[in-house]
């Protein structure tokens, strides 16, 4: 098979981590610096919007339009835009996209349509009932579900990334109705911002 | 029925072992029957002081797996570290039904341990067994393993079941660094919790570890340049294979029995299903062919057949499909969510997370029958796996602050639960018998 890789890494024995819990790490080298750093700081800084609050109508939008036209620069960073808003909730082992989302997914859509270098990863979560590897694999299935829709209106196949983390990076950290909703969404992650 | 409140052991007796690897150990719920036993200190032949306390890891170990109550030291009578120094009715007394003596002995650069088992009641001597049996000197760090064989061949010859005592359980650790980031951690530790290390540290989720049926290799799944992989580790050496990195999920491994291939689960034809990976000849093998989610495989101890998760149904249950492909079985119809299996040794029952009305229990299916049982009561239970014996099932819920480990008997009895002083430990897996 082609694509198999080996990769061999010696890490410390064993016995030499009794005492060192903490050190030694194994794939220090694969991990860079910035890597540790959530997804939320990297271009989701609306994320704290509560699912309920981004129940974008009509209204919403022709008040994003109507806004005082001063803002200047990438309407990526455009904090009265519908493309501040970068995270896509769902229901309870669910992944299809609810109707108030249409409306922010257009917005990306479009963007990237405009722009073409634009490169973004869809990061597909879950809550944390129910198994590890069902989440995992119901992660990927409503980053797919955004990535259609984005590709249906205008992003190109060459800019979008998915990747699941499952519920192994909860946004909030709660073990409460509240908390899982907050859990169960889609991220999207531009390149470089 | 009586629930008892049995006790709280720590394991961490040696002082070079660090704070954060240890694991506590209580037991939560045992059975009333349980056979009082006296396990008396081993007699030490002219050393100063024992370097390790045998017959407590063994009455701890007997303790442990709620069949047994072994009696305090402090109302024994005698202190008999051969047979001929044993009167049976200093034990009779103590209402004792079993007795445990022995001795360990400097030998050249080693040690040697003699021990023998009795039935009070009757008089007799059960088993006596001379360690190592082949005349080599055991190191005093092979000491507390002997204890684990040493509990494993009394339990074994008091319940007619191998004892598990010397197995080991691979989990995950989540620890919040000073960052605040969270520190994941593969870790594999002594059945009793005591001498848990870190066989991989990541900054990155780890996930869903699988032992090799040799017990000397851990699969497990990690994120590295945040994408999941699939890697096998050798843990004593620490030796590591990248399996696969394919574009999407990389998840889910489990071994063969026969230890050849795995299965595991991928989504590379943009839908998650699964393959089975043929070690030797390289070769992956797509094994599910449908729209839903299709995860979690797990072989059949036989090898002929592999028990998954999918929502093919609307919902995630669990189907049963032949390795050679063919259709999926669906085995569980009771709830509305079933996923995680793990199968029992001899195959006759799978272990699962069950949820029913919002919340997540570990159940039994009786796959001859088809009745479920739930055998536990958190809210938020999962990752169910089998002791080598069958007598066990260890699974992740979650304590009062944090994800902590347990374990329930498969008659639902005994419980036992396993924490750590802090951070979440998850995704147990008990290991094979030692080959």
């Amino acid at each position: 098979m082609n694509t198999y890789v080996r990769l061999f890494i010696v890490v410390i024995p064993v016995l030499l981590m009794l005492g060192c819990g903490t050190t030694g790490s194994a794939i220090k080298g694969d991990d860079t610096a910035g890597s540790s750093a959530p997804a939320e700081e990297s271009g989701a800084a609306s994320s704290v919007a509560a699912p309920d609050d981004s129940g974008f109508s009509g209204n919403a939008l022709s008040d994003g339009s109507s806004a005082p036209a001063a803002f200047s620069g990438d309407p990526l960073d455009d904090p009265s835009s519908l493309l501040s808003k970068r995270v896509i909730y769902f229901d309870y082992d669910r992944s299809s996209v609810k109707p108030q989302y249409r409306a922010v997914i257009e917005a990306h859509a479009a963007y990237m349509a405009d722009h073409p270098a634009a490169r973004v990863t869809l990061e597909g979560h879950a809550d944390e009932r129910g198994s590890r590897e069902y989440n995992m694999a119901l992660g990927e299935r409503r980053a797919q579900a955004v990535r259609r829709l984005l590709a249906l209106q205008g992003a190109s196949a060459v800019q979008l990334d998915v990747v699941s983390f499952g519920e192994e990076r909860p946004a909030v950290m709660g073990h409460n109705e509240m908390s899982w909703e907050r859990n169960r969404r889609v991220e999207l992650v531009y390149a470089g911002r | 029925m009586v629930r008892l409140i049995v006790w709280c052991a720590v394991i961490g007796l040696c002082v070079m072992q660090p704070a954060r690897a240890v694991l506590n150990i209580e037991i939560t719920q045992g059975v009333d029957e349980a056979t009082p036993i006296a396990v008396v200190p081993f007699g030490n032949s002219g050393m100063a002081t024992l370097p390790v306390d045998l017959a407590e890891i063994i009455s701890a170990d007997l303790q442990r797996s709620g069949r047994f109550s072994p009696l305090p030291r402090r109302d024994f009578l005698a202190r008999p570290s051969e047979g001929r120094q044993v009167r049976f009715k200093d034990w009779r007394v103590l209402n004792a039904e079993n007795l445990v003596i022995g001795k360990i002995t400097r030998s050249g650069n080693g040690y040697t341990i003699q021990f023998q088992l009795f039935d009070v009641f009757r008089g007799v001597q059960l088993v006596g067994y001379n360690i190592p049996a082949d005349g080599r000197v055991l190191p005093v760090s092979g000491l507390r393993r002997a204890a684990h064989q040493i509990a494993d061949i009394i339990y074994e010859a008091l319940t007619g079941e191998r004892g598990v005592f010397a197995t080991r359980i691979a989990y995950v650790t989540a620890v919040e660094g000073l960052s605040g980031a969270l520190k994941y951690s593969l870790m594999v530790a002594d059945a009793d919790g005591y001498g848990s290390r870190a066989v991989l540290n990541s900054k990155q989720p780890l996930l869903s570890p699988s032992w090799s049926p040799n017990g000397k290799w851990l699969a497990y799944a990690s994120f590295e340049k945040r994408r999941p992989k699939l890697f096998i580790q050798e843990i004593v050496s620490g030796r590591r294979e990248m399996l696969t990195s394919f574009p999407g999920l990389n998840g889910a491994p489990s071994w063969s029995p026969n230890g050849r291939k795995l299965a595991m689960v991928l989504s590379k034809d943009g839908n998650p299903e699964i393959y089975l990976y043929d070690r030797s000849r390289k070769k992956l093998r797509r094994l599910t062919h449908h729209l839903g989610i299709d995860t979690e495989p797990v072989w059949a101890p036989d090898g002929r057949s592999i028990v998954f998760t999918s929502d093919r149904g609307g919902q995630p249950q669990l189907y049963r499909i032949s390795v050679n492909g063919g259709d999926a079985q669906r085995l569980t119809f009771e709830g509305k969510y079933n996923a995680k299996a793990s199968f029992s040794p001899d195959g006759k029952l799978l272990a699962m997370v069950h949820g029913a009305n919002g919340k997540y229990y570990i159940a039994l299916l009786e796959l001859e029958t088809g009745i479920l049982r739930v055998l536990t009561d958190g809210a938020l239970d999962e990752s169910p796996s089998f002791a080598p014996n069958g007598s066990m099932i260890i699974y992740a819920t979650r304590g009062r602050r944090s994800g902590v480990l347990a374990a329930v008997s498969v008659d639902g009895r005994v419980k036992q639960r396993l924490s750590l002083p802090e951070g979440d430990a998850r995704e147990p897996a008990w290991s094979p018998f030692k080959r």
